[in-house]
C-alpha cells in the first residue's frame, strides 16, 4: 500500500490546501498521473502521482490545509490484496430501536435493518463529528462496494462553514517576498547588459509567420528562449542550481519561462529539454503553459525543473530589466523590449528593431567574463533564426 | 450591438476579465488598454479568426491597433 502525501513544491512550501481530486476511488492510477490540486503560496497547482496502483481511498477532505508529508490518499499498488477498509461500526448486537431524528450528539449508527452500512473508519468518524447519521444519507457511497466515504460524507453535510478562504494573491506575494529575499541576502549577484540587433530575427518570424493561421505563428519570445537554450550547452556554469555551499550543473536545459499572473504576481515554470524543441514545438510549449498558468493549473515539477529562467518584457514594456536570481538557481536573463534604434550595422548607422539583454548571475559560481560571453553567445544565435 | 462587437468584447473579457470595456479608451492601443502581450494578442486574434472565418494575416495587425480599429478591421471582414 502506497501513501500520496502532500508534496513539498518549494522550500518554503510548509502546507498546502487539498482544493481538488483528479481521480476518484477505484480508478487506476499511473506514476505521472495527475492526482489532486493543490493550493499553495505559488497559486494551484497539479500534482503527480509516483506510484502505479489503484487510488483506494481519500485521507483528507478537500479544503483541507495540511503540513507537506501528510498522507492524502491510499495507493493500493498492483499485486496487493485489496485491504477490506470497510468494517462494521461497532454496534451493539441486538437490533436496536433506530432514533427517528438524527441524533444531536454523536452516536455509534446502529445497523439498518438486515444490511450493514458500508462505510469508511474516516468516513464514519467524520460523520459522527458532524453529527450526522450515515444511514439517513441513502445510497450515495461511491467507494468500494458502494461504501461511504470521506467525501460523501462531505458532500452530505449541509452546506457547511465553508473551508477557509484561500486568498492566492497574498500568497503568491508572500512566496514572491520570501524567494526574492532570500536571493538577494544570499547570492552576490553581478550583471551585465548587451544590445542586440533583431532585424534578422523579426524578418524570420514575419517570414514565418506570413501563410500561416494565427495558432501556427511564432513570437519573438519562442526564439530567445531557443537561443538562450543552445548558449546553455557551452556555457553550463549558467545552468543549475547552487546549494549546500557548491554549485551542481544540471544536465538537462529547462529554461523556466517567467509569466506574468494578471491581478499581480508571476511564477516561471520550466520548458522542458528547450534544446531539443524546434521553434514550432517550443512555441507550443509556451502557448501551453502560458495557457495554464493563467487558468491556474501547472504541474509541481514544472516550477522546480527550471534550471535558469528566462524573463521577457514583451511588446509594451521598456527597454532593460535587471533580474533577481530565483534560487537555487545561478542566472537569470532577461529581454527588453524591442525597439528601432540607431544602430551601427557594418560601419554604417541604421535604424535596426534592437533589444538589451541582461544577466544576472551568481558571482559564486560565474565571473563577468564568462557571463559577457554567454550574453554574446545568444546575439549570435539570434542572428541565425533559420539554424535555431 | 451588432453581433462583431458582442464577439470582440466576450473574447476580450476571457483574456482579461479584471478590465471593464466601458472604462477604456476605445482609441487607445489595445494592448495598452487591456494590459495584454503578444501571446495573448496572438490568442485574441486566432480566436477572433476561428469565429469568423477570417485568415487574420499579422500583415494586418496595424489595423488591429485599438478597440475601434479592430472592430471595424472585423466588421469589414465579416460584410
Amino acid at each position: 500500500m502506497g501513501q500520496f502525501l502532500m508534496p513539498s513544491l518549494g522550500a518554503d512550501m510548509e502546507a498546502g490546501t487539498l482544493i481538488e481530486w483528479l481521480k476518484e476511488p477505484g480508478d487506476a492510477v499511473a506514476s505521472g498521473d495527475l492526482l489532486a490540486v493543490v493550493e499553495t503560496q505559488k497559486g494551484a497547482i497539479e500534482v503527480e502521482a509516483f506510484e502505479e496502483g489503484t487510488l483506494e481511498e481519500y485521507l483528507i477532505e478537500i479544503g483541507k490545509k495540511v503540513p507537506v508529508g501528510t498522507p492524502m490518499a491510499m495507493i493500493r499498488v498492483e499485486g496487493e490484496v485489496e485491504v477490506k477498509k470497510v468494517t462494521e461500526p461497532e454496534v451493539p448486537k441486538q437490533e436496536t430501536a433506530a432514533p427517528e431524528s438524527a441524533p444531536t450528539t454523536p452516536t455509534p449508527a446502529p445497523r439498518p435493518k438486515g444490511d450493514r452500512i458500508r462505510i469508511t473508519p474516516a468516513a464514519l468518524q467524520l460523520a459522527q463529528s458532524k453529527g450526522i447519521d450515515p444511514r439517513t444519507l441513502g445510497d450515495i457511497g461511491t467507494g468500494p462496494d458502494g461504501a461511504l466515504t470521506l467525501a460523501d460524507i462531505e458532500a452530505a453535510t449541509p452546506s457547511p462553514a465553508s473551508p477557509t478562504p484561500v486568498n492566492p494573491m497574498d500568497g503568491m506575494r508572500a512566496a514572491i517576498a520570501a524567494a526574492m529575499s532570500r536571493s538577494k541576502a544570499e547570492i552576490p549577484h553581478y550583471y551585465l547588459a548587451h544590445t542586440v540587433d533583431l532585424t534578422a530575427a523579426q524578418a524570420f518570424v514575419d517570414h514565418t509567420n506570413a501563410n500561416r493561421a494565427p495558432d501556427e505563428r511564432l513570437l519573438l519570445g519562442a526564439l530567445y528562449l531557443k537561443a538562450v537554450a543552445k548558449a546553455l550547452r557551452k556555457y553550463s556554469e549558467f545552468n543549475g542550481y547552487f546549494s549546500d555551499g557548491s554549485f551542481q550543473p544540471a544536465s538537462a536545459i529547462n529554461p523556466g519561462m517567467a509569466i506574468t499572473i494578471r491581478g499581480g504576481g508571476l511564477v516561471a515554470p520550466a520548458i522542458l529539454d528547450a534544446e531539443s524543441l524546434d521553434l514550432d514545438a517550443m512555441m507550443a510549449s509556451i502557448r501551453d503553459l502560458a495557457g495554464r498558468v493563467r487558468a491556474g493549473r501547472f504541474r509541481a515539477t514544472e516550477l522546480s525543473d527550471a534550471t535558469i529562467t528566462v524573463t521577457s518584457l514583451g511588446e509594451r514594456g521598456v527597454d532593460q530589466l535587471f533580474g533577481v536570481i530565483y534560487p537555487p538557481q545561478v542566472a537569470i536573463i532577461g529581454v527588453g523590449t524591442p525597439r528601432p534604434q540607431p544602430f551601427d550595422v557594418n560601419g554604417e548607422v541604421q535604424s535596426c528593431l534592437t533589444t538589451t539583454l541582461t544577466l544576472a548571475a551568481d558571482h559564486r559560481v560565474s565571473d563577468g567574463h564568462r557571463g559577457a560571453l554567454f550574453l554574446r553567445a545568444i546575439d549570435k544565435h539570434l542572428q541565425k533564426p533559420e539554424k535555431l | 450591438m451588432t453581433e462583431t462587437e458582442i464577439l470582440l468584447r466576450a473574447e476580450l473579457r476571457r483574456i482579461a476579465p479584471d478590465i471593464e470595456i466601458e472604462e477604456i479608451d476605445r482609441d487607445e492601443d489595445l494592448r495598452e488598454e487591456f494590459d495584454i502581450d503578444s501571446l495573448d494578442f496572438l490568442n485574441l486574434v486566432t480566436a477572433l479568426g476561428k469565429a469568423l472565418n477570417a485568415p487574420m494575416p499579422e500583415a494586418d495587425y496595424a489595423k488591429m491597433g485599438s478597440f475601434n480599429e479592430m472592430l471595424s478591421y472585423l466588421t469589414q471582414k465579416t460584410t
